[in-house]
């Protein structure tokens, strides 16, 4: 948690295993760097008006953050910016020293997805793949682009999806865990349907603002409970995924969860495992129990990693979820970032670490 | 002598409370045709709300309730759906409407048996008036809401009902189901019951979050919180994720000032059914990843639909099982002293 690190030396970084990274935040230093891929007319519309998030601030997060923009106060760029908008300060602090193989650029905040403004949100994210393509994949080919998506407009999604289909520089197709409606329900099946189309998987990653309190009894009041909820957001889309067909309908998906903790996974397949077997005359059209689906076509990225106190039982959860599921993730440049050195407790045999810090994320995102 | 300290007599209808309800409300919801109160979390005939052929007679339900297991003493959790109305003085007269009749219905027909408050927390303050108006029958043992309202359980409107609950010596039970004043889950309605049923596990972790974040046990140091029918095995690994937050996240919240994984350990029970993992070998890692021996309530959650699987779990060590069906709940509810052993 919001470690200070100092790079490592190149020579002790060689001598690690080379690691994969399924969570990594590429920023832009300001809204000018879209400029060559964003109509100046939508910039200047979010200069004038903002992004018109489902929440009532025109700056800042609903919830005020720890840290500015969420950061790790140890990564702003020596030439200054927000964390994570320098590919050379990524790669000497994050990349390199930590000898990350592979990485999955996750794009947050603004990019376009969950705008109200469904042809700016549309606008937006095409820029925001072109500029995650010009300045982070090309220069850097261990970096692979997520394709942000404007997902409360599914057709302008998958149009998005089928335009990147087969440019190797996407590995997924991203979605906020907080959509306006549950993540299943069919207005979203184009988006689905395109990822499966374009063989890609369908990475959700926490946050995002759909317009509901991130309980089902209203709005709290901290950010220490918008954190801790979106485990509860992520449960409640893979639920709604489940229930819907989702799985059903696209046997070949791979869903990853990000960023929602993983911990929770075992009782709430469980859960749905018993809910199904009661309540089957409902929801017909599912036709095994959730737990099956889950183990097949479910992975999950492991920061923040849950710290129980006595690491048998963090063994104990993931032998539960299976070795096979789940993807090392940092969360770099933010203030809850894992670091690879220290945030596995457990001793793992050669093979074990290789598939929970590499091997995992090339069966999900094929590099 | 085993306690149950969760189980559902047949929801009151309106004929029911109406002898219960003042000249205004026995003339105005008769004469507006007012609907029964039944909640879409439990639908009548859906196979999860209610196991086939349920007496609805006092004589009856007890003998499928309370004979088999060898129940002494057994807490009523009315879920009369109050919390939905829109009107706080509807809601109150409901409320109190239903507690007067369960304890002229069901208390006053069988020695064992106690009952929650139920009250209507969209007043808290007319809330807390009918805990302490309840209380003075101490056969009432708990003050009952259901898990999802119209704010989070933490927030400070709603103080006066556990200041309430805390002063007449009564833990505060939280019982799944919601007022549905906001969507059911975090990101909206789903299409199917059972979808509301999978989030509520979720709804209890963002409850306890709350009433841990806002320092109500700090605030009511005297006051526990029971969670019925909420499932137990989500617990630790929310607890971890929760008490790694609060390492990073405490200048937030200063009043919490220890862990929320060792503060939910000592304030917080939880109720046995349904039991939420696929066996007993598994509960029992779980229950020992939560250190929950004490925490853990016996009940039948009767008659409710859940699994197929027997009340009493075979396979349950001796030890827990006294813990959970004796121990605990007496420890939990003080006035069950008042119950012979």
């Amino acid at each position: 948690m919001n470690v200070q690190q100092t790079p490592v030396k190149e020579t002790a970084a060689a001598s690690r295993m080379a690691i994969a990274d399924g969570d990594i935040h590429p920023s832009a230093r300001s809204l000018n760097v879209l400029a060559p891929f964003l109509e100046r007319r939508w910039i200047e519309h979010i200069q004038t008006f903002g992004t018109g998030p489902r929440h009532g601030f025109f700056t800042g997060p609903a919830y005020p953050k720890s840290q500015p923009g969420a950061d790790r106060r140890d990564a702003t760029p020596p030439e200054g910016g927000r964390a994570g908008s320098s590919l050379s300060f990524m790669q000497a602090q994050h990349l390199d020293a930590n000898n990350i193989a592979f990485g999955i650029l996750n794009p947050l905040a603004p990019s376009g997805q969950g705008f109200r403004n469904l042809e700016l949100g549309t606008a937006m994210t095409r820029a925001v793949n072109d500029w995650q393509v010009a300045c982070w994949t090309a220069p850097d080919s261990r970096l692979r682009a997520s394709i942000v998506v404007p997902y409360e407009d599914a057709e302008a999604s998958a149009a998005e999806i089928r335009r990147r289909a087969g440019d190797a520089n996407f590995a997924q197709v991203l979605l906020l865990s907080r959509t306006g409606e549950p993540t299943g329900r069919r207005r979203y099946w184009p988006i689905f349907d395109a990822a499966i189309e374009a063989g890609l998987p369908v990475g959700i990653h926490a946050f995002g603002y759909g317009g509901h309190p991130i309980t089902g009894s209203g709005w709290p009041s901290y950010y220490l409970e918008e954190m801790a909820g979106h485990a509860q957001a992520s449960q409640a889309g893979l639920a709604s995924l489940i229930f819907e067909g989702v799985f059903a309908r696209h046997p070949a998906l791979k869903l990853v969860l990000i960023e929602s903790g993983f911990a929770w996974l075992p009782s709430f397949a469980w859960r749905l495992d018993r809910l199904w077997a009661r309540m089957r005359a409902e929801v017909p059209h599912v036709k095994e129990p959730p737990s099956e689906t889950i183990r097949r076509q479910v992975w999950v990225t492991t920061q923040p990693m849950e710290e129980p106190s006595d690491p048998a039982h963090l063994a104990e959860v993931i032998d539960w979820i299976g070795w096979d599921r789940l993807i090392f993730a940092t969360d770099y440049p933010h203030w809850d970032y894992d670091d690879p050195a220290h945030a596995m407790p457990l001793p793992l045999d050669a093979a074990t670490r290789q598939r929970f810090f590499r091997e995992n994320a090339r069966t999900v995102w094929g590099f | 002598m085993p306690i149950d300290c969760d189980l559902h007599p047949p929801t009151p209808r309106l004929a029911d409370l109406l002898p219960h309800m003042d000249a205004h409300w026995r003339e105005t919801l008769v004469s507006r045709g007012v609907d029964e109160l039944i909640s879409n979390y439990e639908p009548p005939g859906a196979p999860i709300s209610a196991r086939p052929g349920v007496a609805r007679d006092v004589a009856g339900f007890l003998a499928a309730a309370l004979d088999p297991l060898g129940t002494t003493a057994a807490i009523l959790n009315p879920l009369l759906p109050v919390a939905m109305l829109h009107s706080e003085d509807m809601a109150a007269a409901y409320a109190r409407a239903a507690n007067d009749w369960i304890a002229a219905r069901w208390l006053d027909a069988d020695p064992r048996l106690r009952a929650s408050i139920l009250v209507a927390p969209q007043s808290p303050a007319l809330a807390a008036d009918e805990i302490l108006r309840c209380a003075e029958d101490r056969r009432f043992v708990q003050v009952l809401l259901p898990a999802l309202l119209d704010v989070p359980l933490g927030r400070r409107s709603l103080w006066p009902i556990y200041a309430a609950a805390e002063r007449a010596g009564l833990p505060v039970g939280v019982h799944a189901g919601s007022a549905y004043l906001h969507a059911p889950g975090p990101i909206g309605w789903g299409s199917y019951v059972v979808e509301d049923h999978a989030n509520m596990a979720g709804g209890f972790a963002t409850q306890l979050t709350s009433l841990v974040a806002e320092g109500v046990f700090q605030r009511f140091p005297d006051l526990t919180v029971v969670l019925l029918e909420s499932g137990v095995t989500w617990l630790p690994a929310h607890l971890w994720r929760l008490s790694k937050f609060w390492r990073g996240l405490r200048m937030e919240v200063p009043w919490l000032d220890e862990s929320p994984q060792a503060l939910v350990r000592r304030r917080l029970k939880v109720s046995l059914a349904p039991m939420d993992a696929p066996d007993v070998a598994t509960f029992l890692h779980v229950i020992e990843q939560l250190d929950g021996a004490e925490m853990l309530l016996f009940s039948s959650d009767y008659p409710h639909w859940n699994d197929d699987r027997a009340p009493v779990p075979e396979g349950l060590p001796a030890e827990l099982l006294r813990k959970m069906r004796e121990e605990n709940p007496r420890a939990t509810y003080r006035r069950l002293a008042e119950v012979p052993a």
